[in-house]
């Protein structure tokens, strides 16, 4: 019941990508993460803190006419990594994608330590950080070892 | 081929085999006796910041053993300046090289050159990050001492936030169980991701201030310089600058076999009074980083070191 409710906030939309299961009050992350800004033509429904049985509570994306790709989705897997992502098209489900936060965080986001090797962007070396542990998320740089905080990763999204 | 980044590529098996080889290659290393175990090896010294002790110590020990090195030379003149990328640098060297010694500004070069290098490299410090082979000769001049790396108390005191040889000798010797002091100023605390990370591991540690304090109950006492080089703000140097100065009138009540150890070069922190006591050991300690290096070298190249020395040495 509590998930119809939810869902009668926003409105179906005909083609796009749905977000659920984002964990509450981490939207706004999420769009950031994903560069969607106030800038972007496409419309975006958003809801924050809504009741869900198996979370208590959570936040919904919906973004018009954009299908997520695989990178997008490695960049979700940092602020939402249990997130659930459909593709929609003519109002149907046609495609679940998968988040997989992994052991590793190749190329998606860029060490924040200022001294960090990597910070010199013409080696080549890919950018890697290691997952230390999910819950809660706990990331290091695989080069510097620093620990990395995730509201300064979010300006570091390669 | 894996090579030496930080002390968690070491077991603490191998650490005591590493050091066990060292005991045993203190003649060769003091000149007593010829021993080539690394005749037609090359060590390649890439050194982009000023290293001293370091780098001698790894070209002594590369050459006691027979073997040969060639260095980046100074960095004005060579194609870093040029822009060159660590990256193409170690494919140039790793080709030219059969074990690499680097030290770099940057955190995390040493991985970083691992990752792009087929050959091991030798982390010889990576801005404040790391030094294992510092620490190596760390933990054989406190075995040398005391017989054992087990449950000692062990004071370090001054710089230990920009302070690489603290943070791998941390790490090191919460793995054999000895408790933690660290003396700084505020400013110059140990950094709190290295503190979780011993505690995470099960080391008992102090934090203070107060360095006087601490010295009568501790069996060893590391001193750091503070790092002028690593202030971006001159004020926070000098408000930092001269916060420790240990001297002989000091030591009155101090355990009699406790040691001082300095990674060097010391400015102010210990005063030359201390030199002629008992307790004086750096000078010792940077010695022990020929002897340590040779032994981690040929176990890095997979040379063994003989059991028995003598018979398979000649004289010089």
């Amino acid at each position: 019941m509590a998930n119809e409710h939810s869902m009668r906030r926003v409105t179906a939309i005909r083609n796009g990508t749905v977000i659920d299961h984002i964990p509450s009050g981490q939207a706004l992350r999420v769009l950031e993460m994903l560069g969607i800004s106030g800038k972007s033509s496409v419309p975006v429904s958003l809801v924050m803190n809504v009741p869900s049985k198996k979370m208590g509570a959570k936040d919904i994306i919906k973004v018009e006419d954009r299908e997520l790709t695989q990178t997008e989705l490695d960049r979700l897997a940092l602020v939402a990594p249990d997130a659930h992502v459909a593709i929609i098209r003519a109002y149907s489900v046609a495609e679940k994608l998968t988040i997989n936060l992994g052991t590793e965080v190749f190329n998606v986001v860029r060490c924040t330590f200022s001294n960090c090797i990597t910070t010199n962007l013409r080696e080549p070396l890919p950018h890697r950080l290691k997952v230390i542990s999910r819950d809660p998320l706990h990331i290091r740089c695989h080069y510097c070892g620093r620990p990395q905080d995730l509201d300064e990763l979010i300006k570091n999204v390669l | 081929m894996a090579g030496l980044i930080t002390m968690d590529d070491l077991t603490n098996e191998q650490i005591i085999n590493i050091l066990d080889d060292a005991t045993r290659l203190l003649p060769v290393a003091k000149g007593e006796l010829f021993l080539p175990l690394l005749q037609g090896r090359i060590l390649g010294n890439l050194f982009f910041e000023p290293s001293t002790r370091t780098r001698m110590s790894f070209e002594t020990a590369m050459k006691r053993l027979g073997g040969e090195v060639v260095n980046l030379g100074d960095i004005k003149n060579s194609s870093v300046v040029k822009g060159e990328t660590l990256f193409d640098t170690i494919q140039m060297v790793d080709g030219y090289t059969d074990i690499i010694a680097m030290r770099h500004p940057r955190q995390g070069a040493a991985q970083y050159a691992q990752d792009s290098a087929r050959v091991p490299i030798m982390n010889g410090g990576d801005g404040a990050g790391h030094h294992p082979t510092q620490t190596m000769l760390d933990l054989f001049t406190i075995r040398q001492a005391h017989g054992t790396l087990e449950g000692l108390k062990v004071v370090l005191a001054g710089d230990l936030r920009y302070g690489r040889t603290v943070h791998s000798l941390s790490h090191a010797l919460t793995r054999f169980g000895c408790e933690l002091i660290f003396v700084s100023p505020e400013l110059l605390k140990m950094p709190p991701e290295i503190v979780s990370d011993l505690r995470e591991h099960g080391a008992t540690v102090v934090e203070t201030e107060d360095l006087l304090g601490t010295i009568n109950d501790a069996d060893v006492v590391y001193m750091t310089r503070i790092q002028k080089e690593r202030f971006a703000d001159e004020d926070e140097y000098t408000r930092c600058a001269g916060a420790y100065r240990l001297h002989a009138d000091n030591l009155g009540d101090v355990k009699s076999e406790m040691i001082i150890m300095h990674p060097l070069p010391r400015v102010d922190e210990i005063h030359a009074s201390v030199d002629s006591t008992r307790h004086a050991c750096y000078f010792n300690q940077a010695f022990n980083g020929v002897v340590a290096r040779m032994a981690l070298i040929c176990y890095l190249l997979g040379v063994k070191v003989p059991i028995n020395i003598k018979s398979e040495g000649g004289a010089l």
